[in-house]
């Protein structure tokens, strides 16, 4: 009887056991069978929204994938939930959880390449109608240091000055005619905090955008965080003394800019759209995100050109984002994911008959259509496109004249050429200390940040 | 021979019982250890095959000089939590079983910041801690005259803030584990007290804490593995800020391996991993080894 009992329970476990260890395998086992789908067609997953966008834009996508699909019957495209994400990327890469195709910003493109974690696409890209017609320092930002292209250049922004026009109108200030100068940033900061209550001007300090930020700022004021080469650092130069003590003196003396100081690009537009920021700087193409993701009023919202010193050397930094395609996408899902860039990312700013489908295609889900961005290719074919999707234009664009009207007389600088995020990383550090620590030795944290980043570049 | 038979039958028994647990603590207990021993000796992007570089990524951890800065953040941060931290769910227990009516909701109300997912009563505090005069609680210092607080603003006031929610949010268990050690304490040991004139303090010294010590012993050194291993606050409070003052031991293996992409660092960040875990396995020892005398 016990004999019995025991070896009841032997098979018992035994069966446990065998149903725990293939339990085990199924879940670790990799779904590398996803890919050889039996239908014959390439399936690729592509970046479709960001998390926390309205519904809207979600449909918009889906449109477009199914045209997209219409067109190409034999790839099938699965637009999904991402957001680019420096944090974890290498691990969503290494676990197979990417989509096939995504955008990264323009500074990460170089690295990425460099350590093969995103696939060289030059011959697919070649193959596209406009290969030729790329601005060389755009495309530049697309290729790695071997010259090879990595992926698609998009969204290419210069920084602006990002305004509430109803704190403007609360402070009595002239919504329609916002700062030229730093100084009058500075005298309208106050006015804002004064009569509103509110903060006048908040920049960006965490999460490697502090460091975005006081490079724009230093570039707005003629100096440079690096030699063009990236082989050494100038961290240690005039033009981010004088930010940084304009940045001290608004917060401490004028007490301008509000009481929070840790922003970031999320976190900085949320506050924005919720009336509790005067100005900022962030990419021209923000209002976008501030529409689908911040629900922001449109009457509020007012972009200026950024203001530059008088130095021959000042300009606005530019950036942008690279579609590029997973490493360990299968060649065929490489060649589908560059005709799904080409189609719903790039054609639309060459051909004005691909805007003008994308703009009605936005237009029914209600989407921002006409918000700043910069030319790709040459300002003739801009133009080309601008003018062709004219009449679907819903964002308020005479709200954005002083941008647009200033921008192509600024001179755009690209970021830092060398190790770029890891050098925000440092700068973040500076710029936070000047925002919370009031006796902050701004010449000592310069030197020190030059050291460090020198050290970086080798 | 039947014996030999039964005694095999028997382990075989015990050790098919045993093998999904060893499968499943092996699989994803052992084996990542296992790796980040291996990992730590490597540089790897987790794409590319990786590189063998000896002891190199110990050498480059030492070598940084923020390596120091979250040390002390880490410590600055274990000595707050021993200070506002640790006695808070005592004094919460002892108070709460001398309560007659209502425990239950007592119980209820101090467990209730466990059930909360950190990530959301971070963002909740977050919004407590707003530095404006109209944030929550700058607002009801208002009241009283003081403030406003510039609490994670300030490189001073950053870690005490972080100290003050973890509190909030673990006492709760901890409240939970005394209240049942307490339950062991005879009533008439305080009925004895109660006749030789003691008062609640020193019944308390005297009668309570003799027989929490083993406990508290063990509360104790979880706390400081605990806090060795804070993350979450200073990750989503304030990422380490501001200029690196809430930067700690963690969040440094976090940023090593995943604040750059492109110089995702897993090596370092593994051999900084390491490095801590030997730390605590000696303190761990050292500390039990000291008090073994007084708990016994």
């Amino acid at each position: 009887m016990r004999n019995h009992r025991r070896r009841g329970l032997t098979a018992l476990a035994t069966i446990a056991s065998l149903a725990t260890v293939s339990v085990l395998a199924t879940a670790c086992g990799s779904d590398d069978d996803k890919d050889s789908e039996s239908d014959g067609k390439v399936h690729i997953t592509v970046e479709g929204w960001r998390p926390g966008d309205e519904q809207g834009t979600i449909d918009a996508v889906n449109k477009q994938a199914a045209a997209f699909m219409k067109d190409n019957p034999d790839i099938i495209v699965e637009p999904i939930e991402w957001e680019w994400n420096a944090e974890t990327f290498s691990t969503q890469l290494a676990g197979d959880q990417l989509p096939t195709t995504f955008r990264v910003p323009f500074t990460d493109t170089k690295g990425l390449a460099e350590r093969q974690q995103i696939a060289d696409v030059t011959d697919y890209v070649n193959e596209l109608p406009y290969a030729e017609d790329f601005n060389p320092s755009v495309l530049a930002a697309a290729q790695g240091t071997d010259g090879k292209i990595y992926g698609l250049p998009t969204d290419v922004y210069g920084v602006g000055l990002h305004y509430s026009r109803a704190l403007f109108e609360k402070a009595g200030l002239d919504p329609d005619q916002p700062p030229t100068t730093w100084d009058e940033v500075r005298e309208d900061a106050q006015a804002i905090a004064e009569k509103t209550g509110q903060a006048g001007y908040v920049q960006m300090t965490s999460n490697n955008t502090g460091g975005w930020m006081l490079t724009t700022l230093t570039y707005a004021l003629g100096g440079r965080m690096e030699s063009e080469d990236g082989a050494t650092a100038s961290i240690d130069n005039d033009a981010t003394r004088e930010g940084l003590e304009l940045l001290h003196d608004m917060k401490w003396d004028d007490q301008s800019m509000g009481k929070n100081t840790n922003f970031e690009w999320g976190t900085i537009n949320e506050a924005f759209a919720a009336g509790k920021i005067g100005m900022y700087m962030s990419g021209s193409d923000v209002y976008n995100a501030l529409v689908t993701t911040n629900q922001i009023d449109p009457d509020d919202y007012g972009l200026a050109a950024l203001p530059l010193s008088d130095s021959a050397d000042a300009g606005i930094l530019g950036g942008g984002s690279v579609a590029a395609v997973s490493a360990k996408a299968s060649p065929e899902e490489q060649e589908a994911a560059v005709k799904w860039n080409d189609f719903y990312r790039e054609r639309k700013n060459y051909d004005p008959d691909a805007a003008v489908a994308d703009a009605k295609v936005l237009a029914e889900s209600d989407q921002p259509i006409g918000t700043p961005t910069l030319p790709i290719f040459d300002q003739e074919t801009w133009q080309a496109v601008e003018d062709a999707k004219a009449e679907y234009v819903n964002v308020p664009q005479d709200q954005m004249t002083s941008f647009t009207e200033g921008v192509f007389s600024q001179t755009l600088i690209p970021e830092p050429a060398s190790h770029t995020q890891e050098v925000y990383g440092i700068l973040d550090s500076i710029v936070q200390k000047v925002l919370t620590d009031e006796g902050a030795d701004i010449d000592a944290l310069l030197a020190d940040g030059n050291e460090q980043v020198q050290a970086l570049l080798g | 021979m039947t014996a030999y038979l039964a005694r095999v039958r028997g382990s075989a028994a015990t050790i098919a019982f045993l093998l999904p647990m060893l499968l499943v603590f092996g699989l994803f207990s052992w084996w990542p250890i296992v790796r980040s021993v291996v990992m730590s000796m490597q540089q790897t992007n987790l794409v590319t095959p990786a590189e063998f570089v000896g002891p190199d990524n110990f050498r480059a951890v030492l070598a940084d000089p923020l390596l120091s800065t979250a040390v002390q953040n880490t410590i600055w941060f274990a000595v707050l939590a021993l200070v506002i931290g640790y006695p808070v769910p005592l004094m919460l227990a002892v108070v709460m079983s001398d309560v007659r009516r209502a425990r239950g909701l007592y119980s209820l109300l101090a467990y209730l910041p466990v059930v909360i997912p950190p990530a959301v009563a971070v963002l909740l505090w977050r919004f407590f801690y707003d530095a404006e005069e109209t944030g929550v609680f700058n607002t009801i210092l208002g009241w009283f005259g003081l403030g406003p607080v510039p609490w994670l603003e300030d490189p001073s006031w950053a870690m005490p803030s972080l100290v003050i929610e973890a509190t909030w949010a673990a006492a709760g268990g901890t409240v939970i584990i005394y209240l049942a050690a307490l339950v062991s304490v005879p009533p008439e040991l305080y009925d004895a007290a109660e006749v030789d004139g003691a008062g609640i303090l020193r019944k308390v010294w005297h009668v309570t804490v003799p027989h929490l010590r083993g406990v508290m012993l063990i509360t104790l050194i979880l706390q400081v593995i605990g806090t060795a291993q804070v993350f979450l606050e200073p990750y989503l409070f304030t990422d380490g800020g501001p200029d690196n003052a809430t930067l700690t031991v963690l969040l440094l293996v976090y940023d090593y391996a995943f604040a750059n992409t492109t110089g995702g660092d897993y090596g370092k960040a593994t051999a900084l991993s390491l490095m801590l875990a030997a730390t605590l396995a000696l303190l761990s020892v050292a500390y039990f080894r000291l008090t073994r005398r007084w708990s016994e």
